[in-house]
């Protein structure tokens, strides 16, 4: 286990949460240091995304849409057979967890930094790809293909939520202005980033811990899934890294979205699309079980897997 | 004082659904609405409102009391059974009755 410190506010916040001590981050402070995260993301993304040819990045993308769609069509028949779960339930986690968690992307990448392992800086375009496919097979899964579901006005409620919009953004932005342009924004949005991390991770862990309760309700089944699911899909999303030609740090990354569940953009996706589904059951293995799973060990783990795919051990 | 007879609805529910929510009191005839944030705790659990998928909110309508029986029938037969809300109704006095 490693001992970053933005790991260590995590652990803090959980353990705070745990305990039920009176720590408490107001709502709006949650929201202003994810919205800088999203955005320095995007903005980190956008000026690398100048510098690529769409020829190279195509494929890549094309090949990271497939991955989105593909991961939850596995999840939902292991959630309703294995875990007996009913239909909007099942279809409701296997588009959390076909999508990604941005706080996860965000500790890898500062994990990977601290070691000094490069990436491909363009990762958040993919990360941006990765977080709508699984909402739309998720609703397919649930409501059929036919229904009578509005999909204009959810596409709109959908694709125009918070963390789409600000990535896409920040990517926009990046990808317009260039690297010196942004220089007298990026004391804020780079400078500033392991710090609102660290912060960010501490809310991150009182959340978690409140989930620990519902955990205790719902049984053994999804503490499982939020584990070996994100093992097999970091799988995936491995070999896919190394499919398409990235790096080992790019494979890490694309293994760590790819085992991420999303707790941002899908659950208020699924609050208006899928509202018989539960959302206890699908926050609590997100939040509750794959979140700290991934912070404290999944990345770690998927670095070495990274490196035992690119053949250059440990 | 004068004061004609209404009826407050109060709405206390789930911040995910705001906008659809507001665009059916509106079309079902509220003149005018308020929206506050809120936190508390129910069948459905702690809603802390500490990130956005446990954020409540509680809105706030005064309208005539053929708008709120609108209003209560609709939110019942729509929302009642998969989301976190409850709806109550106060008897208020307003001194502008075209107002609401």
């Amino acid at each position: 286990m490693s001992l970053d410190p933005i790991v260590l506010f995590f652990i803090l916040g959980l353990a705070a949460g745990l305990m039920r001590s009176e720590l408490r981050l107001p709502g709006a402070i949650y929201e202003f240091l994810s919205v800088i995260l999203l955005l320095a993301i995007g903005l980190k993304g956008g000026v690398e995304l100048a510098q690529q040819s769409l020829g190279t990045l195509l494929p890549q993308m094309v090949a990271v849409v497939l991955m989105g769609f593909l991961l939850p069509v596995v999840a939902y028949p292991a959630l309703r057979m294995l875990g007996r779960l009913k239909r909007a339930d099942a279809a409701s986690i296997a588009a959390h967890y076909g999508s990604v968690s941005v706080g996860t992307y965000a500790v890898a990448v500062a994990w990977l930094a601290s070691r000094e392992i490069s990436f491909e800086a363009y990762m958040p375009l993919l990360l941006v790809l990765l977080e709508m496919p699984a909402i739309l097979i998720g609703i397919m899964l649930a409501r059929g293909v036919s229904a009578d579901t509005n999909w204009k006005r959810l596409g709109h409620e959908v694709f125009l939520g918070k963390s789409i919009v600000l990535l896409l953004g920040g990517l926009l932005i990046g990808w317009a202005a260039g690297p010196e342009a942004l220089e007298p924004v990026g004391g804020l949005f780079f400078g500033l980033f392991h710090g609102v991390l660290a912060l960010f991770l501490l809310e991150m862990g009182l959340v978690a811990a409140s989930q620990v309760g519902s955990l205790r309700r719902h049984g053994v089944f999804l503490l499982v899934f939020g584990i070996a699911f994100p093992l097999f899909a970091a799988v995936v999303g491995g070999v896919l890294g190394l499919q398409i030609g990235l790096s080992i740090g790019g494979t890490t990354l694309l293994a760590t979205l790819a085992a991420s569940a999303s707790y941002i953009a899908v659950p208020a996706a699924m609050r208006l699309a899928v509202p018989e589904a539960n959302p206890t059951l699908s926050l609590t293995a997100s939040l509750g079980v794959t979140f700290p799973f991934n912070i404290l060990v999944g990345i770690p783990l998927y670095q070495k897997l990274a490196a035992l795919l690119h053949g250059s051990g440990g | 004082m004068n004061a004609d007879p209404r009826k407050l609805v109060t709405i206390i529910t789930e911040a995910a659904i705001e906008r659809r929510l507001l665009d059916d009191l509106k079309r079902l005839g509220a003149h005018g609405y308020t929206v506050s944030d809120a936190r508390g705790e129910g069948t459905r659990g702690i809603r802390s409102a500490g990130w956005e998928g446990s954020s409540n909110i509680r809105i706030e309508v005064v309208c005539d009391e053929a708008t709120a029986e609108a209003m209560a029938r609709h939110l019942k037969s729509h929302y009642y059974a998969h989301y976190a809300m409850i709806m109550y109704f106060s008897d208020v006095g307003v001194l502008r009755p075209e107002k609401f």
